[in-house]
């Protein structure tokens, strides 16, 4: 696998008034990686992603996407280069259908083709299995199918990095179990960040996992190095 | 029959009827329907903003008049023709429709209302204020003479009516396709989640601009034709009721949908036609109707139908 | 007269402007902050209070200090009463979103400007001072009544201030304004206190005109210009707070005088939206406001 960086920093920070909420923090993921960003709450996870997609501004440090400086690039402009981004709080088109709802992601890239958009709509939509749910409205839908549908969304963006900001949150164990081949199948093509506190998909599923603590890099390393890591077992614990 | 068929029957189906009405309507109601056609295109503008794209302005009479003026004052006083002077009043209210863009999108929800407000009070006080050429609220008359579009003497009421026909028809048509293509689809999402539309890669704040400039300059067209179809100029056209009118008429007849500023317009002017006659409160009804609107039938009544019924309708 | 006591006399005419639009203002920003709602209706609540003081003077006919007096109590509560109403009938409903609401209450003006002009007729009327005294300084005589409004208006404000800082029921709104699940929690009744404070703000609109009557007329479309004036004022002091709509109110009322000596009437009211518009989009949290629109 070629390690070339898709995604660093370099120092970022956030600060909201006196409060650092992310400090100082250097983050580099390789292209095809499977990273995994956990911490305890609060430790500042949803700000640095948040300054990735752009969709915070840093005090200070750089983001570099894709060997370039895009640290003042407003968010839609990064997610046009390649990233996509779920969030925390499923946020999707709940009047309008699931198809239009994944045809709009995908349509950015290939617009006028209706044909492809179509045929993008109905892959990606399999993918997490909601393709027989296409022309339903996305507020009828369980929580836990909200949450594919915006993986979906996410997937017909064909993104070079999928941002999914703790995707489980709220699913049912066998949609976990879906989830987790879903992530599996992406391996090697696309690259994808995670935010998750579900320790067993962690584990399972990341090749590296970086943790966060009162905003700044605790540990980083493979998920066997970091199960046995000290550091990491206080920190949670003594959060509790 | 697929959707975009259905579509295409029902709205040439629509300028035919209109088409036919040319010819066997009685006086009074062709010169109204002639009115409304026009009106209607300044709500179909309007819903291009508010029922598409979900911003609402308290000021588009601001563009209906600057269209007016354009075209009024530029055959008062500088001796336009009447195909120039519409070109003048389009252009004038694009203009118009693209300052206020770029001032007002700084601003969201009922501070941009507000600031639509204030700016469309501004460009009524003004013409007020340079009363000397635009006769203030008396408003001026455009000559008979001036009021020839191509060789067609407009004053006539059965070529004013195909005018407004010609208008109205292009203007759906342009309103139609744009709704139903990419940039229709994400003004659409960007009314319902704007967040996340920013976040699949959309310039929103570009698409917004798009939407009130297209939105003004198309009702800056329906205040240019109204002028020379009727024959008339008056600040009244920029008041803050020219504003509420086509907020009212988009709301009752659906916003968001193709057809439904025409059903609004249309049942607003025959509503207020009617009532004129009995009180001279004839406004009292449009208040009654947006508060009921607002309450009941946010929907609007062709949205109601594309809910219950039809929901290919654009 | 010379600059000075032409000063003087613009001094005491902006005051008086000053007293009544404050009283209006404070009445919009109230509902504003606390409901986080736009009424735009609020001119006309100030025209149906100098309309029902017309009613009331005409009605009692005694001395007009006597029918001045009731129509003080009465035209507020009246007006307050109305607003209650439709706060309960159609805001309620409404949710009190935003958007919807403005749509609402523009419904509303239209409603009760068109009743009014039904039942009380296109013109303007004028009520009777309750007194018509006045006093004379060494350059100009001067109407005592003005005095007395300022006076009143000054009194009312206090009160206002009294109620909200002092009061269980002044707790109460500063609560369900700084959080209205937190308060809903604790057992607070937001929906009747959002009625109340509806019908509060349309009040002070209505009790500021049936002090400002004697010195207009009453005249259907009345409500148009103070309420442009009071948006401005609310806008610029910084919607939601109180100090700053009753600072800007000051000196909006006091350089209205002096600016209707440099511009025309219409240049002014262009230059007055012009600057509510780049105030919202530049400094949208006013000059003291807390929260941004």
């Amino acid at each position: 696998m070629a390690s070339v960086n898709l995604l660093s920093t370099q120092g970022l920070s956030r600060n909201f008034g006196g409060l650092k909420a992310v400090s100082e923090v250097d983050f580099d993921l390789p292209e095809g990686q499977v990273r995994a960003l956990i911490g305890p709450n609060g430790a500042g996870k949803t700000t640095f992603v948040g300054m990735l997609c752009g969709r915070i501004s840093a005090s200070a440090g750089r983001v570099s996407f894709l060997g370039e400086d895009v640290t003042t690039l407003p968010a839609h402009k990064r997610i046009a280069r390649g990233m996509a981004y779920t969030f925390q709080i499923t946020s999707i088109f709940g009047k309008l259908s699931l198809r239009e709802n994944v045809a709009l992601a995908v349509r950015r890239r290939l617009g006028r083709d209706a044909g492809q958009v179509t045929a993008e709509v109905e892959t990606s939509l399999s993918r997490v299995g909601l393709l027989d749910r296409v022309d339903q409205i996305a507020d009828d839908l369980s929580y836990g199918h909200q949450r594919l549908l915006e993986i979906a969304m996410g997937l017909g963006q064909k993104p070079k990095l999928l941002i999914l900001d703790e995707p489980t949150q709220g699913l049912a164990d066998s949609e976990i179990e879906e989830f987790k081949s879903l992530i599996r199948s992406m391996a090697g093509q696309t690259t994808v960040l995670l935010i998750e506190h579900n320790m067993n998909v962690v584990m399972e599923m990341a090749d590296v996992i970086t943790v966060l603590n009162f905003g700044e890099v605790l540990a980083e390393g493979t998920p066997e190095e970091i199960h046995n890591n000290a550091d990491v077992q206080s920190a949670y614990l003594g959060t509790g | 029959m697929s959707d975009v068929r259905k579509s295409l029957v029902l709205h040439g189906g629509l300028i035919a009827l209109l088409l036919v009405l040319h010819f066997i309507l009685p006086d009074y109601h062709h010169g109204n329907l002639a009115r409304v056609m026009v009106l209607a295109v300044y709500a179909m503008g309007y819903n291009v903003l508010f029922g598409y794209t979900g911003l609402l302005s308290l000021g588009h009479a601001m563009f209906f008049a600057a269209g007016m003026y354009g075209m009024g004052l530029t055959i008062q006083h500088l001796g336009f023709s009447a195909e120039a002077a519409l070109v003048a009043g389009v252009l004038a209210a694009f203009v118009l429709s693209t300052v206020v863009g770029f001032l007002a999108l700084r601003t969201t929800g009922v501070a941009f209302m507000i600031v639509t407000l204030m700016f469309a009070q501004t460009g009524y006080l003004t013409i007020l204020y340079f009363g000397e050429w635009t006769r203030g609220d008396e408003g001026f008359v455009i000559q008979k003479a001036s009021r020839v579009i191509a060789g067609f003497d407009v004053s006539d009421p059965g070529n004013r009516y195909l005018a407004a026909l010609v208008l109205f028809a292009v203007c759906m048509a342009v309103i139609l396709k744009l709704v139903q293509a990419p940039f229709g689809r994400v003004l659409i999402a960007i009314r319902e989640n704007e967040e996340r539309a920013r976040m699949l890669g959309y310039d929103v704040f570009r698409h917004k601009l798009a939407a009130i400039i297209i939105s003004g300059t198309m009702s800056g067209a329906a205040g240019a034709f109204y002028g020379l179809l009727f024959g008339y100029a008056g600040a009244s056209f920029a008041s803050v009721q020219y504003s509420i009118f086509p907020l009212l008429w988009v709301l009752l007849g659906g916003a968001g949908t193709v057809t439904g500023p025409l059903v609004g317009a249309l049942f607003m002017f025959y509503l207020i036609d009617i009532t004129s006659g009995l009180t001279s409160a004839y406004m009292l009804f449009a208040g009654i109707a947006l508060v009921l609107l607002t309450v009941f039938a946010r929907q609007g009544m062709v949205g109601e139908i594309r809910r219950r019924l039809a929901p290919w309708l654009p | 007269m010379d600059f000075g006591p032409y000063l003087l006399l613009a001094s005491l005419e902006g005051a008086v402007q000053s007293a009544v639009l404050a009283l209006m203002a404070v009445g919009l920003s109230l509902v504003f902050g606390i409901m986080r709602v736009v009424n735009v209706a609020h001119g006309e609540f100030f025209m149906l209070g100098a309309v029902l003081a017309w009613w009331v003077t005409t009605f009692v006919g005694l001395h007009p200090a006597v029918g001045f007096l009731i129509a003080l109590v009465v035209a507020p509560v009246c007006a307050g009463l109305i607003a209650a109403a439709a706060d309960l009938t159609v805001l309620k409903r409404l949710k009190y979103d935003p958007e919807s609401t403005i749509v609402a209450t523009i419904g509303m003006l239209y409603i009760i400007q068109q009743v009014v002009l039904m039942t009380y007729g296109p013109d303007a009327r004028p009520v009777e001072a309750p007194f018509s005294h006045r006093f004379y300084t060494p350059w100009f005589g001067y109407s005592t009544y003005k005095l007395f409004v300022i006076g009143m208006a000054v009194v009312l404000l206090l009160g206002i201030w009294a109620l909200m800082a002092k009061t269980r029921i002044g707790l109460i709104l500063r609560a369900t304004q700084l959080d209205r699940e937190m308060a809903q929690a604790f057992g607070i009744p937001v929906e009747r206190v959002y009625a109340l404070v509806f019908g509060l703000g349309a009040a002070l609109a209505a009790m500021a005109a049936v002090l400002i009557v004697p010195i207009q007329q009453a005249h259907y479309l009345m409500g148009g210009d103070p309420l442009l004036l009071s948006f401005i004022v609310v806008i610029i002091g910084g919607l939601g707070s109180l100090t700053g709509t009753v600072v800007a109110a000051v000196l909006i009322g006091m350089s209205d005088g002096i600016i209707s000596i440099f511009f025309t009437p219409t240049l002014a009211k262009i230059l007055a939206t012009l600057l509510v518009a780049f105030v919202l989009i530049f400094r949208p949290n006013g000059l003291f406001g807390k929260r941004s629109s």
